[in-house]
Formats: C-alpha cells, sequence, structure tokens
C-alpha cells in the first residue's frame, strides 16, 4: 500500500519470549479508530500469524492492554488520533510480564499474585443465611467502593517501576484487590489478608511512585488503596487493628 | 530520554526523594569528619571554616540545604500520604497552609537579614 497522509505508520513488536523486534506496517488512517482497530486490521488484512488478545472491545474486560509508545493503555478505548506522533505509532506488549507471543503477555504471574495477596473472598455465610446488610454510605463500603471497579486489565502491574525492580513485589491490582476484602464485612478473614499483604513483596515494598493510579483507565487509584494497607498493617502489628 | 510511564509528578517526587538520600548520604561522612577536627586537629578546622567562606563554597551550601530540604519535606509529604487517611480536600488545605506559612517564614528571614 502506498504511505500517504492517511496512512498510518505503525511499528509492531513480534516476537516471544526469546526476544524479537520491531516490524514496520502501514495501515489506512480512519475516523474515531482506535489502536485495537489498528491491530486487528493488521491481523485480517496483512498478516493473520499476529498474536494478541481482546475479548469485549468496550473497555470491560481488561484482555487488551499493550504499550503504546511507551505507555501502558487498554487499546480498545484508545484513539489513534490521540496517541499518534505525526503518522507514527508504536504498539508493544505490556512491560513486567513474560511475553507469549507478539503482543500477548502471560498474566499468569500477575493472577497468581492476587492470589498470594488472598485477594479472594472468604465467605462466612451460606445461601441459606439472610444476606448480610452493607449500608452504602458506611465508612467502610465507601473505601471499598473507591476501588471495586478494577477490570484486572494489567496497566498498573506494567507501570510500576518496583514490580519491575523486584519480581517478588504483589503489585499495584493484587493489592488494591486486597484493600476491598480488607474492608468488605462479609469477608471472614481480615488478618489472613492483612498477614499476606505485609509479607516480603507486600505493600510495604510500595515506593509510591504514583504510576498505577496515573495510568489506571478506570481511574481507580491503587497507591491509595496500597496506603491503607500499610496503615491497617501497621495498626495491627502494634495491636490496635 | 524519560521514559513515558515515569513523566508524572509523583515519579519525579519520588525519584527526587530518593537522589537527594543518596546525596545527602555520601555528604554525611565528610560532614562528620570536619564536626570531629574541632576535637581532635582544631587549627585544621580554623583553616577550613576559612575555605569555607568562599562564594562558590557558600554555593554549594545553599545546594545543600536545598537538598536537606527537599529530603525533609519528601519525607513528611510521604508520611501524610500514608498515615493519614485524608480526603483529597484535606490534602490540598494542609499543603496550602504549609505554603503559605513557608512564605510568611521566608519574607520574615529576607527582611531580618
Ligand atoms: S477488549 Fe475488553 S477492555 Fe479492551
Amino acid at each position: 500500500m502506498a504511505f500517504g497522509s492517511n496512512t498510518l505508520d505503525v511499528s509492531v513488536w513480534r516476537g516471544d519470549a526469546d526476544g524479537g523486534k520491531f516490524e514496520s506496517f502501514q495501515v489506512p488512517s480512519q475516523e474515531s479508530q482506535t489502536i485495537l482497530d489498528v491491530v486487528v486490521w493488521i491481523q485480517q488484512k496483512i498478516d493473520p500469524s499476529l498474536a494478541y488478545r481482546y475479548a469485549c472491545r468496550v473497555g470491560m474486560c481488561g484482555s487488551c492492554a499493550m504499550s503504546v509508545n511507551g505507555q501502558p493503555r487498554w487499546t480498545c478505548r484508545t484513539h489513534v488520533q490521540k496517541v499518534l506522533r505525526g503518522r507514527r505509532v508504536e504498539i508493544a506488549p505490556l512491560r513486567n510480564l513474560p511475553v507469549i507471543k507478539d503482543l500477548a503477555t502471560d498474566m499468569d504471574p500477575f493472577f497468581e499474585k492476587w492470589v498470594r495477596a488472598e485477594g479472594v473472598f472468604h465467605p462466612t455465610l451460606t445461601r441459606n443465611d439472610e444476606i448480610a446488610r452493607v449500608s452504602p454510605v458506611d465508612q467502610r463500603r465507601v473505601e471499598a467502593d473507591a476501588a471495586v471497579e478494577c477490570i484486572n486489565c494489567a496497566i498498573c502491574y506494567a507501570s510500576c517501576d518496583t514490580v519491575q525492580g523486584n519480581p517478588d513485589y504483589l503489585g499495584p491490582a493484587a493489592l488494591n484487590r486486597a484493600w476491598t476484602l480488607v474492608n468488605d464485612v462479609k469477608d471472614g478473614k481480615r488478618s489472613s489478608i492483612l498477614e499476606a499483604v505485609s509479607q516480603e513483596g507486600g505493600c510495604h515494598n510500595c515506593h509510591s511512585q504514583g504510576s498505577c493510579a496515573k495510568f489506571c483507565p478506570n481511574e481507580l487509584s491503587p497507591i491509595t488503596s496500597i496506603a491503607g494497607l500499610k496503615r491497617e498493617t501497621t495498626k495491627s502489628f502494634f495491636g490496635r487493628g | 530520554m524519560m521514559r513515558p510511564h515515569r513523566s508524572h509528578p509523583l515519579w519525579l517526587a519520588y525519584i527526587l526523594h530518593r537522589l537527594s538520600g543518596l546525596a545527602l548520604a555520601i555528604f554525611l561522612p565528610a560532614h562528620f569528619y570536619v564536626l570531629s577536627l574541632a576535637l581532635t586537629a582544631p587549627n585544621d578546622l580554623d583553616g577550613f571554616l576559612h575555605w569555607a567562606d568562599k562564594p562558590l563554597v557558600k554555593v554549594a551550601e545553599f545546594g545543600l540545604v536545598f537538598l536537606l530540604a527537599v529530603h525533609f519535606f519528601g519525607g513528611l509529604r510521604l508520611m501524610a500520604f500514608e498515615l493519614l487517611a485524608w480526603s483529597k480536600d484535606q490534602k490540598t488545605l494542609a499543603a496550602a497552609s504549609v505554603a503559605f506559612s513557608f512564605l510568611i517564614a521566608a519574607s520574615f528571614l529576607l527582611r531580618a537579614i
């Protein structure tokens, strides 16, 4: 295809766990085009072997995150026009996660850390019990509310230099999830969660760089959740929580 | 070039805090050494203090005080952020009042010298 003024010059990272390099593609520019549209176009029209991941296309499932011009973004909700540099855009897999192939990363280490952070609900009631009532204005409910809309996209995880520097670090998403459960009055294992997040690699590893909050597409603030965990674990350390 | 995921104020605050801390740590042994001269070699200390009166050293001193201030307030910022569950408005008010008192104190200082 000829390289014209309505053509995008797209660099896409190709490779696998052993390494790779950027490959250049010419893609016709369209109105309201997203980065995911561009990737899909390349795979459907030029190279069917391009690997990437998406599902919902509407910013709900969190599976389409990639690094766009060096910054982690949800590609289905990122307009090309917003990130274009001249006619150029560079698309790569998320940082801090092993690459499976091309733009698809292995999310296993990310979700394993959710489990390590006790980011799983610990029920206390059965289906035969009354549903527990939680007032929407209850302080703990308000804290949890601010953090529950996570779509597990791993953008915070990819943007965090502490994750990069310490492979053991649980990372912003897992800790944010743990914080919602610490504030859930229906969760039966508050102290186990606090225990889990104060281990090595836990919340006290956070250096408050704030990239998680800066880049979270849902405008959550994991850094604030982690600060909450730091406070609660400190209190429980001194026997007051 | 700055990596794109780092170009925001909180990351800059982080790196400033780190670097100022490092620089202060490197400076400290020299500081203690000079202080110890008061006991071990008072004449050398006098010589040093004389040297330290030079304008260039004065400018360097400014840098040192700047590092100390950056590190001190960076630390206070972190402790406030992590230990006080303040709302956004409370934080803005607190920062504004600190900046305001700083302004008043600095203007008094300028009048005094
Ligand atoms: S494809 Fe589901 S969030 Fe982008």
